[in-house]
């Protein structure tokens, strides 16, 4: 839905990155490398969580696929 | 049938030509056949009793009156359930007369109740057959709701108790969240229609899923959500859905069609979002993964150059050379993860002038000019004389 990656993507990555990080077959320079993928990853997860803001937006449909959306209180 | 004539004077007949009892009923039947079309007739069910055979006996009633009535087999075997006691019914009947009894009754033909358990009931099933027949309500069609959602759709009435309880979840949940309420009545002879168009807006949001729904209400407040048509439209929605409709206990088309049924609007959006908390423990978790991977990786690599005999400690005061500019950004990012602090507690590393780490013995020749980067800044190095 976005571009930027959403907080499934870099929980997932972050997992995998945990997950190849307990393997035993690599080596310093690989650990170093994912363990900053890891960092940054985390970094971004934690960004995401922390948005705070609720958003409700009024859909109202016009003719073909076309439709406006206008912020709500609720 | 001739017609009788209700005013000829036979009555006035002397009592010799006293009419037998089954004369007077088979007039009687004549009469009452002859002067009631088939009709429709509305009312109580009280009395009933369904026999071995099949036949269903039972009275209908209103404030004013009674009248019995008969159902046959061959037409008690179209309705899908006897009629409760006291359900308001429509019968299609004849009225007769009953000779063994001189009774006046109908002669039902079609029952349709009024209301739950009857006619409505009957309608949901059919149409519940029709979407079974289609495979709408396979199981296997059910689709996964996808674990952390970003923009979800609403369709419910935009003054309903049911938004305000969805919103209120997601503020506590998951606040991140944006959500598209699609507007639409969700009872009233209009809902059906408005519910089937706001479905398929849904189709045109970016929206990861949608919750249908609205708070309890009775059983005709609700009975918007048993509309094939807009069963068919949940059905037809791109995202998985969830229904929530009402209260605990019903189950309404709807739920039977979407991917996940909730109970109720805020099961819904409990259902929909992941708990913050939780996630954030989750993360917390896997920052100590991180962490016990990377210090388990460093021992490894010490464990390694220990037996191997290396004597760089000798030159480099006995530490182990580490990346020093990546552990300076590791050890920021490390400050929020405290078992990694140890990192900086003595892990220095060895790089050239072009910045190649230093890893093995062979890379020290003497006198070669080195980098060493510790837990606060660079020293500059060089190698008195590799020993191995």
């Amino acid at each position: 839905m976005t571009d930027r990656p959403s907080f499934q993507q870099e929980l997932e990555g972050l997992e995998h990155v945990v997950r190849q990080l307990e393997r035993e077959d690599i080596d310093l320079d690989r650990a170093l490398t994912l363990f900053e993928e890891g960092v940054g990853r985390l970094k971004r997860a934690r960004k995401l969580l922390a948005e705070s803001e609720t958003k409700v937006k009024n859909v109202i449909a016009q003719a073909g696929d076309a439709y406006l959306e206008e912020d709500l209180d609720v | 049938m001739d017609r009788l004539d209700l005013f000829s004077s036979t009555s006035a007949a002397p009592t010799d030509e006293a009419w037998t009892v089954v004369q007077v009923t088979t007039r009687g039947k004549r009469l009452i056949e002859a002067g009631f079309d088939r009709l429709w007739v509305q009312g109580e069910v009280t009395g009933f009793k369904s026999y071995r055979s099949g036949h269903w006996y039972f009275a209908l009633r209103d404030r004013h009156a009674q009248v019995r009535c008969v159902m046959w087999r061959t037409d008690t075997q179209t309705v899908s359930a006897p009629p409760e006691e006291g359900a308001q019914v429509f019968v299609e009947a004849q009225p007769t007369l009953w000779e063994e009894r001189g009774e006046f009754r109908l002669t039902v033909r079609q029952l349709i109740a009024t209301e739950a358990g009857g006619l409505w009931q009957q309608r949901l099933e059919q149409a519940k057959a029709a979407l079974q027949r289609d495979g709408l309500l396979d199981p296997q069609r059910k689709r996964r709701l996808p674990p952390y959602p970003t923009r979800i759709a609403i369709v419910t009435s935009p003054d309903g108790a049911a938004l305000r309880d969805i919103v209120s979840v997601a503020r506590r949940r998951w606040p991140g969240i944006l959500m598209y309420l699609v507007p639409a009545r969700v009872q009233g002879e209009t809902a059906e229609t408005e519910l089937v168009r706001a479905l398929r807006t849904v189709s045109r949001l970016p929206v990861d899923l949608v919750i249908v729904g609205r708070g309890g209400g009775s059983r005709e407040d609700l009975w918007a959500f048993n509309s094939e048509a807009v069963a068919r439209a949940v059905a037809a929605v791109p995202v998985p859905t969830i229904s929530a409709v009402g209260h605990e206990t019903d189950i309404s088309l709807t739920d039977l069609v979407a991917d996940v049924r909730a109970a109720t609007p805020t099961a819904a959006a409990e259902a929909a979002l992941p708990d913050r908390d939780e996630c954030v423990a989750q993360l917390a978790g896997l920052a100590r993964g991180l962490a016990i991977g990377l210090m388990t990786r460093l021992d490894v690599a010490v464990q390694r150059l220990e037996r191997t005999g290396d004597r760089m400690h000798a030159a480099v005061t006995g530490k182990i050379a580490v990346d020093g500019a990546r552990l300076d950004t590791l050890a920021t990012a490390l400050d929020a993860m405290s078992p990694l602090k140890v990192l900086g507690r003595g892990y220095a590393m060895a790089r050239d002038r072009a910045g190649t780490v230093l890893k093995r013995v062979d890379q020290f020749a003497p006198h070669r000019a080195f980098r060493l980067t510790v837990s606060d800044g660079d020293v500059n190095a060089r190698v008195e004389r590799p020993d191995r």
